[in-house]
C-alpha cells in the first residue's frame, strides 16, 4: 500500500489523471477533507471484528476513515521497527507487554494521559493490572483492548475412560498430579499433562502458583527457592512420564496433543477457545476450569493495547479512534465476534454465549487474581535466555535447580545491562 | 594465464604510440563499463554500500528506532567475550564440513549420469535439481515432518528394523546432523549440474585412449575425470564453503525457538538474526557479521593458496 502511495505521488507530478486514480488508495486527506488512519495489527482472525468496530466508528466520525494494515505475527515487530525508522509506521497499532517498554522508553509512542483526562476515557472499566502494563514512568501510552488468562483445559472422554473426577475450582496441585498419573496411558501414548516449556501459558503460571516470581524490582526471580519449586513441579511430571518431554513437544506442541486427544490436560489461553471449539470432538467433550492451586491460586493475565505512533501526523483523529476503541460500544462488538475477551468490564457476556459448551466464565473470574505478564525495557533479551538454559531439564535430563539459578544470574546481568544502556 | 601477456603487450604498445593504440582500447573499456554498469550499480547500492555501513555501525550502539552513538571497539570485545559466539562458530564449522560432503556425492552422481548410453539423463538431472530450487521454508517443513518423533516417516521405517523412535531435531546430539543431512540433500543437485557440465568438457578421446589401453571405469574416473574436473571442483568448493558458512534459513525453520537443542545448532548468522532483530543489539550484530565476513575471506584466500597444489589447469 505504502509503496503504491509513493509511486502515485511520484507519477502525480507528471500526469493529472493518475492522481485521480490514486486518490482513493492513498493515505492522508482527499478532496473532501477526510482523514485516513492506518491501523496496524497482526491477527487475521480479528479482522472481521475490527472491521465492524471501524464501521461503527466511521459512522460516528464521518470525517475519519480507518484502514487495517495486517502484518503477520512472524514479521510484525521487525516490520514495525523498520517502518518507524523510515517514517511509514501505522498511525495506530497493536502493542503487547513484551515490547511496550522498549517503545515507550524510546519516545516513539504518543503519551495519552492528558487526552484520557480531557475526554474522560473510561480507563477504570478495564482491569487495573492491564492498564498499568501500558504505563511507563507514570505516563499512560496505551489503552487495553482485550485480555487473556490461562485456564486448565481437560478432555472429558479421557477422564471418563480413566474413571477420574473432572477438575473443578477446588483443585490443588496434588489433585493435578494424582489425575495426571491416572490418566497417563503409555500403551495408547496418552499423557496426563503437558509440562511444556512455554513461558506465558505454563512456566510463569506455575512459578507464580508456587509463590515465586519472574521479575521484581528489576531483579530476576529465577534463583528464588519458590520459583524453583514451581519449575520442579513441572519437570517432575516429565521425569515421571506423566508429561511428554520438551524434546517431544517441540515437534508436537501441547495444544496439538490436546487436539488430537493424546493429552488429557493442558494449560491454554482463553483466546484459544475458538480454536478448541473448531475441533469437532473437543467441542463435545473438552472442559475448562481455573488453574489448580499450588501455594497460591493464580494465573497470568496479558492483553493487547492500542497505541498511537509519536510520528503520526494525524494524532487528533488517531486519539478519537483509540478513545472509541476503549469504550463500551467497541468492546461489545469485539466480544460478539468471539475471538478474545474484551477488557471492558461487563461486556463479556456475548463472548461467553458464543461458545455455550465451554464454561468460559472461569477465564473472566481469574482476572481478579491474575498476575500481569512480566516485562522490562528489553524483555526479549532475558526471555531468550530461558529456553536454551531450561531445555535440558525439561527434556528429562534433570538439573532444574542449577539451570534456574544460572538463568537467574544471566538474567540479572541482562537486566543490569538494560539499566546501564 | 593468457590474459597477462596480452595486457602487457597492449601496455607496451601504448607507450610506444600513445595516439594510435590507446584510444580504441579506452573506447572499448568504456563500452565494457557501460555493459557492466547495470549490475555494478545494483551491486554498489544494495551490497557494497550496506557493507560499508555495516562496518561503520559495528563501532556504534544502534538504537532500535534509529540513531546511533560511537562506542569504539566495544562491540568487537562483546563478540569475542561471548561464549555463545564460539559455540555458534563451532556449529557453523560443522555445518560447513557436512555441507562439503555434497561435493563428492555430486561428483559420483555426475559421473554415473554421464555414462554413455544412459537413458533419461535430463529426467534424472531435473529430479536432482528440484530440491535446490525448492524454497528452504518448504524443505524445512517437509523434512520436519519426516523427522517428526511421534508421527514421522523416518521413525516409522526405522521401526520396522526394531530401531527405537528418536526425536531427531530436538535431541542435541543428532540435531546438527539432521539439519546437515537436509543441507546436503538440497544442495547436491546444484553441484551435480556444475560437475556434469565440467565432465562434458573433458575430451572424449582421453577416455577412448584409456579404454584401448585397458583402463576400467574406476581407473578412468580417478585418472581422467577427477584431475580434469579439478578446476570445476575448486570453483564448487569455494561456493559451497561460503554458502554453508552463511547457513541460516533451514536451521531457523527446522528448530524453532523452544527446541532444547537450539544452542547446539545455532549458526553465526542465526545468532546475528537473534541479536539484530530480536534483542535490539544491532551494533554487536554488525560486528559479528563483519567478523564472519573476515572469516569467509580468510578461508577463501586459504583455498586459493591451496589450489596450486591440487588443481590441474589442462
Amino acid at each position: 500500500m505504502r509503496r503504491r502511495t509513493l509511486l502515485c505521488s511520484g507519477l502525480a507530478a507528471a500526469s493529472a489523471p493518475v492522481l485521480a486514480a490514486c486518490s482513493d488508495e492513498g493515505g492522508g486527506t482527499d478532496g473532501g477533507g477526510r482523514t485516513t488512519l492506518s491501523y496496524g495489527m497482526w491477527d487475521p482472525a480479528q479482522v472481521p471484528g475490527m472491521q465492524q468496530i471501524i464501521a461503527a466508528f466511521e459512522k460516528e466520525h464521518p470525517d475519519i476513515s480507518v484502514r487495517i494494515e495486517l502484518t503477520p505475527w512472524a514479521s510484525y515487530w521487525t516490520t514495525l521497527k523498520t517502518s518507524m525508522r523510515g517514517g511509514t509506521a501505522p498511525d495506530v497499532f497493536w502493542m503487547n507487554a513484551v515490547n511496550f517498554q522498549l517503545y515507550a522508553a524510546h519516545d516513539v509512542l504518543e503519551p495519552l494521559s492528558e487526552h484520557i483526562a480531557r475526554d474522560r476515557t473510561p480507563v477504570d472499566r478495564h482491569p487495573e493490572q492491564l492498564v498499568r502494563l501500558y504505563a511507563y514512568d507514570g505516563t499512560q501510552y496505551g489503552l487495553p483492548k482485550d485480555f487473556d488468562t490461562i485456564g486448565l483445559w481437560y478432555n472429558k472422554a479421557l477422564f471418563d475412560k480413566a474413571g477420574v473426577k473432572y477438575p473443578d475450582t477446588s483443585w490443588t496441585w496434588d489433585d493435578l498430579r494424582d489425575a495426571a498419573a491416572e490418566l497417563t496411558n503409555p500403551r495408547e501414548r496418552v499423557h496426563g499433562f503437558c509440562s511444556e516449556m512455554q513461558r506465558q501459558i505454563v512456566l510463569y503460571p506455575a512459578i507464580h502458583a508456587a509463590g515465586g516470581h519472574v521479575l521484581r524490582d528489576g531483579k530476576s526471580g529465577f534463583g528464588d527457592e519458590r520459583t524453583i519449586e514451581g519449575l520442579r513441579f513441572l519437570t517432575d511430571m516429565i521425569d515421571r512420564g506423566w508429561s511428554p518431554p520438551q524434546s517431544a513437544m517441540v515437534e508436537n506442541i501441547g495444544r496439538v496433543r490436546f487436539w488430537s486427544e493424546k493429552a488429557a490436560m493442558v494449560h491454554d489461553l482463553s483466546a484459544m477457545a475458538g480454536q478448541m471449539y473448531a475441533v469437532p470432538a473437543l467441542k463435545d467433550h473438552a472442559g475448562v476450569t481455573v488453574l489448580p492451586k499450588g501455594r497460591e491460586r493464580t494465573t497470568v493475565i496479558h492483553g493487547l493495547a492500542n497505541v498511537i505512533s509519536a510520528k503520526s501526523d494525524k494524532k487528533a483523529a488517531a486519539w478519537k479512534f483509540v478513545h472509541f476503541m476503549a469504550g463500551r460500544r467497541a468492546a461489545e462488538i469485539q466480544a460478539k465476534s468471539g475471538v478474545t475477551i474484551s477488557s471492558y468490564a461487563g461486556t463479556q457476556d456475548a463472548w461467553l454465549k458464543s461458545m455455550p459448551e465451554f464454561d468460559l466464565k472461569h477465564f473472566i473470574a481469574m482476572e481478579k487474581y491474575g498476575v500481569p505478564y512480566p516485562s522490562s525495557k528489553n524483555t526479549a533479551v532475558w526471555e531468550n535466555l530461558q529456553y536454551p538454559l531450561l531445555g535440558a531439564a525439561f527434556s528429562g535430563k534433570g538439573g532444574i535447580e542449577g539451570a534456574a539459578r544460572t538463568l537467574g544470574e544471566q538474567m540479572d546481568r541482562a537486566l543490569k545491562e538494560e539499566r546501564d544502556s | 594465464m593468457s590474459v597477462f601477456p596480452a595486457t602487457a603487450a597492449a601496455k607496451s604498445a601504448g607507450r610506444r604510440a600513445p595516439g594510435s593504440a590507446a584510444r580504441p582500447s579506452s573506447r572499448g573499456q568504456r563500452a565494457a563499463y557501460g555493459f557492466i554498469a547495470p549490475l555494478g550499480i545494483g551491486f554498489a547500492i544494495f551490497y557494497f554500500w550496506p557493507m560499508i555501513q555495516t562496518f561503520y555501525f559495528s563501532f556504534t550502539e544502534f538504537g532500535p528506532f534509529g540513531g546511533h552513538t560511537w562506542t569504539g571497539t566495544d562491540n568487537y570485545a562483546r563478540v569475542l567475550r561471548d561464549v555463545t559466539v564460539w559455540q555458534a562458530l563451532g556449529n557453523t564449522l560443522i555445518y560447513c564440513g557436512i555441507g562439503l560432503l555434497a561435493l563428492p556425492l555430486a561428483i559420483v552422481i555426475a559421473a554415473l549420469l554421464n555414462r554413455r548410453g544412459l537413458r533419461g539423463v535430463s529426467v534424472y538431472r531435473a529430479l536432482y535439481f528440484v530440491p535446490f530450487v525448492t524454497l528452504p521454508v518448504a524443505v524445512g517443513l517437509v523434512w520436519n515432518w519426516l523427522y517428526n518423533g511421534d508421527f514421522g516417516l523416518l521413525n516409522e521405517i526405522l521401526g520396522w528394523f526394531g530401531v527405537d523412535r528418536h526425536y531427531w531435531v530436538s535431541d542435541p546430539s543428532t540435531a546438527v546432523f539432521a539439519i546437515g543431512a537436509v543441507m546436503v540433500w538440497s544442495t547436491t543437485g546444484y553441484y551435480l549440474i556444475i560437475f556434469m557440465a565440467g565432465i562434458k568438457s573433458i575430451p572424449q578421446d582421453y577416455y577412448e585412449a584409456a579404454e584401448i589401453d585397458g583402463a576400467g571405469p574406476l581407473r578412468r574416473f580417478f585418472t581422467i575425470t577427477l584431475p580434469l574436473l579439478s578446476p570445476t571442483l575448486f570453483f564448487a568448493s569455494v561456493i559451497c564453503m561460503i554458502q554453508s558458512l552463511q547457513t541460516f534459513d533451514l536451521i531457523y525453520i527446522m528448530m524453532g525457538e523452544k527446541n532444547p537443542a537450539v544452542g547446539d545448532t545455532q549458526s553465526i548468522v542465526g545468532l546475528f538474526y537473534k541479536w539484530a532483530f530480536m534483542e535490539n543489539a544491532q551494533g554487536a550484530a554488525a560486528a559479528l557479521a563483519f567478523l564472519l565476513m573476515l572469516l569467509i575471506a580468510g578461508l577463501t584466500y586459504l583455498q586459493f593458496r591451496l589450489q596450486r597444489k591440487w588443481v590441474h589447469y589442462g
